[in-house]
């Protein structure tokens, strides 16, 4: 809670109110208390309170129950982590007390509810504020007896809402909102709860609080999570037809894109296994218009031959892949960046395809557009490599341009005369099929294949054809690699070291070159969207620092580099160039970055 | 805000052949394709090989029905019977080993104005490829299958297949397969296939009579069509050949093909069996359930155009 100045003089007894930029807020609890909703309302009234807002979850991979937190950074400015310590903390269960206290900055809010929460050690005491309330009892209270479990999450919001001054008109407005079209009851019970807990007098707090209006004045906003800002890209694009099987942490986009497609006359099709998704997508796909398969972790390792194929063929594909913790089945509900390779390489044989890395809530959208473009331009596979760390975090960000950015990419059957797909004397070198149903009046119609092929895609074994043609699928992708821009430096464009960056990784590396600066150290970051191919220039920029270190989450390997940094010192053979990796599961704490720069280049 | 690097943009198809657009004709004025303007590459199968015949039966059922090359898909997976669409001047994918069917599925559930035929092999439909069968089978895919069965793996040079029977030697059993072979009608019937039917390549008129029903029937219709390995399992199929003193029976005249169990009974023996069509029921096809949700979706939205659509949805995450 940084700039707090004190507004409200207590008087008689009532707590005083200081006014605030931001606020990190940890709710922990069981799986099943419902606390996604609470972290879900808190994001969704941030956006439209014109305030930046990240968030964080757990979740526990087994089937039911188990302890479960959601994390929400809430500010008047710029938001670039979830946050590494939370000013406030609200615990349902002892366990939850005990697990999470660590996570509170020193002098922070722990409220509890004291139905559950009853050992308190003394030296607890000393370090955190304690409000303990009988929250079980007081939501019996407030909405009776029945389904108080479901109450309870509603009505902390209340108390959290009363804590931080929250707008009340619009919670209400949420919450009805969000119970609309049910039994008029629940969405009345709801804001029972809800008042309930804003009613409360919270007397027992020295302090309440009010953010500072929001920054981004006058920007329309939404609110959504990673995955689903990543199908609605996918429609956006013009995506209508798309192949998956089940798994975490991928369902989600399958689940809304089988909802949502039908609107548009598309369908999303689950099937039986995760080698027929990828082979129905690519299906679809020579079929004229892109289509999308996706998994994560195992799912994508069963998908390889497949995208081999379609590299081979070159038929356009856009395969998402949300990466969870592995190798194997590994850490379902965790992040994890170690797909990187399986993306890149993953395969027999030399099969070049694009991979692009989205890094916020919003880029997923955009990514998701740019991937079906890439796809239809270069006629191959794209591998969107999303993470757990943005699958499942909520942030806000200004309404995109829908009417211009959504586009029709439906198939042209128009008749031509001749065609050969992998024509090598084409000008650009790329290929681009011809839909089925489209009439060659030669008479003479191409095949796609997986064998080594001539022009019209015939079989071949001639030494010759398969170096050329070997060369025509590299060499269009270099092509792209060359027309990608390179990325900007954040921070100085020289100085002592450079983090570099993918994924979901770029918000807390950002935030930790701010810091770093603000203590006068000379770090800058680059951030890489762009995987595979890589985009030209960046040795450029890595040559205006001492060191260059690589931040991400997997491991440092046999030879001290992660996946990314492995890649580019085999690119640009710079010793400079090291790993700053992690595998615990959880994503980057600006802390612990930091302190890991200060080790490595002591 | 995020800046596209790759906005849409109108692509063309590029090529150094002719690919000016050339005017649409009408299906009036388009005469019925003969076998050569049908035929593409000569198939490498050896000589004698039983796929020729079935080959041969798809070109006349192309030339009979009068369809158009561009309508015609021909898809494939892996194995000597999966060539088949290099030989056919059509739209054409040979795609990986095991996974024609959903590969077929997805250009049938996006595009319902093609016809799409599949054809494989018995290691192909029912070993690396078993799970896809079952499943398109239930889900009643609008599509046909046509698996040339030689109980032998031919393209690999001799290995025991799902359908090699009891005791045939391979390089891989060389003293005698000892799995129990799988009997493709009832697996068919059991997965749900609504149309089951078995030929013999020895047999032309019965293998188009069967192509024909199939292509006609609204669903997934699957044909065995035994089809002699003449290199690795040479008179494999004697037995369902009269001029080589086997029978070739047909269904009984009486058979209700609608009977489940009288299809599966029909279905017992192996060598001759049964020829003809052995199940065949209407049930709603895949592509029809997915048409009827897209319809009921698109009563509300209809009107509008797809990025309204999608505002509505933006908009209530305001």
């Amino acid at each position: 809670m940084s700039e707090t100045t004190t507004a409200t003089a207590p008087a008689g007894g009532t707590p005083q109110v200081s006014h605030i930029s931001e606020a990190v807020i940890r709710i922990a609890g069981n799986s099943q208390d419902g606390i996604q909703a609470i972290g879900g309302f808190l994001a969704r009234l941030a956006g439209r309170s014109e305030q930046e807002v990240m968030t964080f979850m757990t979740i526990p991979s087994t089937i039911s129950g188990g302890p479960s937190i959601f994390q929400v950074r809430i500010g008047s400015g710029e938001v670039l982590s979830a946050g590494d310590e939370a000013d406030m903390l609200l615990c349902f269960y002892q366990h939850s007390y005990e697990n999470h206290l660590g996570s509170l900055k020193a002098g922070g809010i722990v409220l509890y509810d004291s139905d559950h929460v009853t050992e308190i050690k003394p030296e607890n005491l000393q370090k955190y504020r304690h409000i303990g309330l009988p929250i079980s009892s007081l939501v019996v209270e407030a909405i009776g007896g029945t389904g108080r479990d479901k109450g309870k999450n509603v009505y902390s919001l209340g108390l959290i809402a009363k804590m931080f001054n929250l707008d009340v008109t619009k919670l209400h407005r949420l919450l009805s909102e969000r119970f609309a079209g049910k039994d008029p009851k629940v969405a009345e019970t709801a804001i029972a709860a809800f008042n309930g807990g804003y009613s409360h007098t919270l007397a027992t707090a020295a302090e309440l609080f009010k953010f500072k209006p929001g920054e981004n004045v006058g920007l329309n906003q939404i609110v959504m999570g990673g995955n689903e800002a990543l199908a609605y890209g996918l429609i956006a694009a013009g995506v209508r037809f798309g192949a998956g099987y089940p798994i975490t942490p991928w369902s989600d986009i399958m689940e809304l894109l089988r909802k949502e497609l039908p609107k548009y006359g598309g369908s999303f099709m689950q099937t039986e296994d995760e080698i027929a998704a990828v082979s129905m997508a690519i299906g679809a796909s020579w079929g004229g218009r892109v289509a999308v398969t996706g998994s994560s972790g195992p799912g994508i390792s069963l998908k390889t031959e497949a995208i081999g194929w379609a590299v081979m063929a070159e038929i356009p594909l856009v395969v998402v892949d949300v990466q969870r913790g592995g190798p194997s089945t590994g850490m379902p509900t965790n992040v994890e960046q170690s797909d990187l390779n399986i993306a890149c390489f993953g395969g027999h044989g030399d099969s070049p395809r694009v991979v692009i890395a989205p890094s916020s809530v919003e880029d997923c959208f955009y990514t998701a557009i740019e991937a079906v473009n890439i796809a239809r331009k270069y006629s191959t596979p794209v591998i969107i490599l999303t993470d757990q760390g943005i699958a499942s975090r909520i942030e806000a960000f200004p309404m995109p341009n829908l009417e211009k950015i959504c586009q029709d990419i439906s198939p042209d059957l128009t008749p031509v005369a001749d065609h050969k797909p992998y024509d090598l004397a084409a000008t650009d070198g790329i290929t681009r099929h011809l839909a089925p149903g489209t009439r060659v009046a030669s008479g003479k119609y191409p095949v796609v294949t997986g064998l080594e092929h001539d022009e019209l895609g015939h079989p071949t074994g001639s030494p010759k054809l398969h170096v050329q043609m070997t060369a025509k699928r590299r060499n269009k992708l270099k092509k792209l690699g060359a027309d990608l821009p390179t990325p900007e430096v954040f921070g100085p464009p020289e100085g002592q070291v450079l983090l570099v960056s993918w994924g979901s990784s770029k918000g807390p590396v950002q935030e930790a070159v701010k810091q770093a600066r603000a203590a006068g150290d000379a770090v800058s970051a680059l951030h890489i969207k762009y995987i595979n191919p890589l985009p030209n220039g960046l040795e450029k920029i890595f040559e205006a620092f001492s060191h260059v270190l690589v931040v991400e989450l997997n491991d440092e390997g046999f030879y001290g580099y992660g996946q990314l940094g492995a890649v580019l010192r085999a690119r640009y053979c710079d010793p400079k160039i090291r790993g700053l990796t992690k595998v615990d599961g959880l994503t980057w704490k600006i802390r612990e970055i930091l302190d890991r720069v200060k080790a490595m280049t002591k | 805000m995020t800046a596209l690097s790759f906005p849409s943009e109108t692509l063309t198809r590029t090529g150094n052949l002719n690919l000016a657009p050339v005017p649409a004709l009408a299906d009036a004025d388009r005469k019925g394709l003969t076998k050569k303007e049908v035929a593409a590459d000569h198939p490498t199968w050896c000589p004698g090989c039983g796929d020729f015949s079935v080959l041969a039966l798809y070109f006349k059922l192309i030339e009979k029905r009068k369809m158009h090359h561009e309508k015609i898909t021909t898809v494939a997976g892996i194995g000597c019977s999966s060539r088949f669409p290099y030989f056919v001047q059509a739209h054409g994918a040979h795609f990986i080993h095991g996974r024609a069917l959903p590969f077929a599925s997805g250009v049938s559930l996006s595009r319902p104005d093609l016809h799409v035929f599949v054809f494989g092999g018995d290691g192909d439909a029912f070993s690396i490829g078993g799970n896809h069968f079952s499943h398109t089978a239930r889900k009643n895919v609008k599509l046909t299958y046509c698996v040339m069965d030689n109980w032998v793996y031919g393209l690999t040079k001799n290995q025991t297949s799902p359908t090699s029977p009891l005791g045939y030697k391979s390089k891989t059993d060389s003293w005698g397969s000892g799995d129990r072979p799988i009997n493709p009608m009832k697996q068919a019937i059991a997965a749900g296939a609504t149309f089951v039917a078995r030929t013999t390549h020895t047999n032309p008129n019965h293998v188009l009579q069967m192509m024909e029903a199939a292509m006609d029937h609204n669903g997934f219709s699957f044909i065995e069509c035994l089809s002699e390995c003449v290199e690795f399992y040479p008179g494999a199929f004697d037995g369902a050949n009269p001029r080589k003193g086997g029978q070739f029976p047909e269904v009984p005249k009486d058979h209700d093909v609608t009977d489940e169990y009288a299809a599966y009974k029909l279905s017992e023996e192996l060598m001759p069996g049964k020829f003809g069509i052995i199940y065949k029921v209407n049930r709603p096809t895949k592509n029809e359930n997915e048409a009827k949700i897209v319809a009921t979706n698109r009563e509300k939205f209809a009107a509008l155009p797809d990025w309204q659509i999608l505002q509505k949805n933006f908009d209530r995450m305001k």
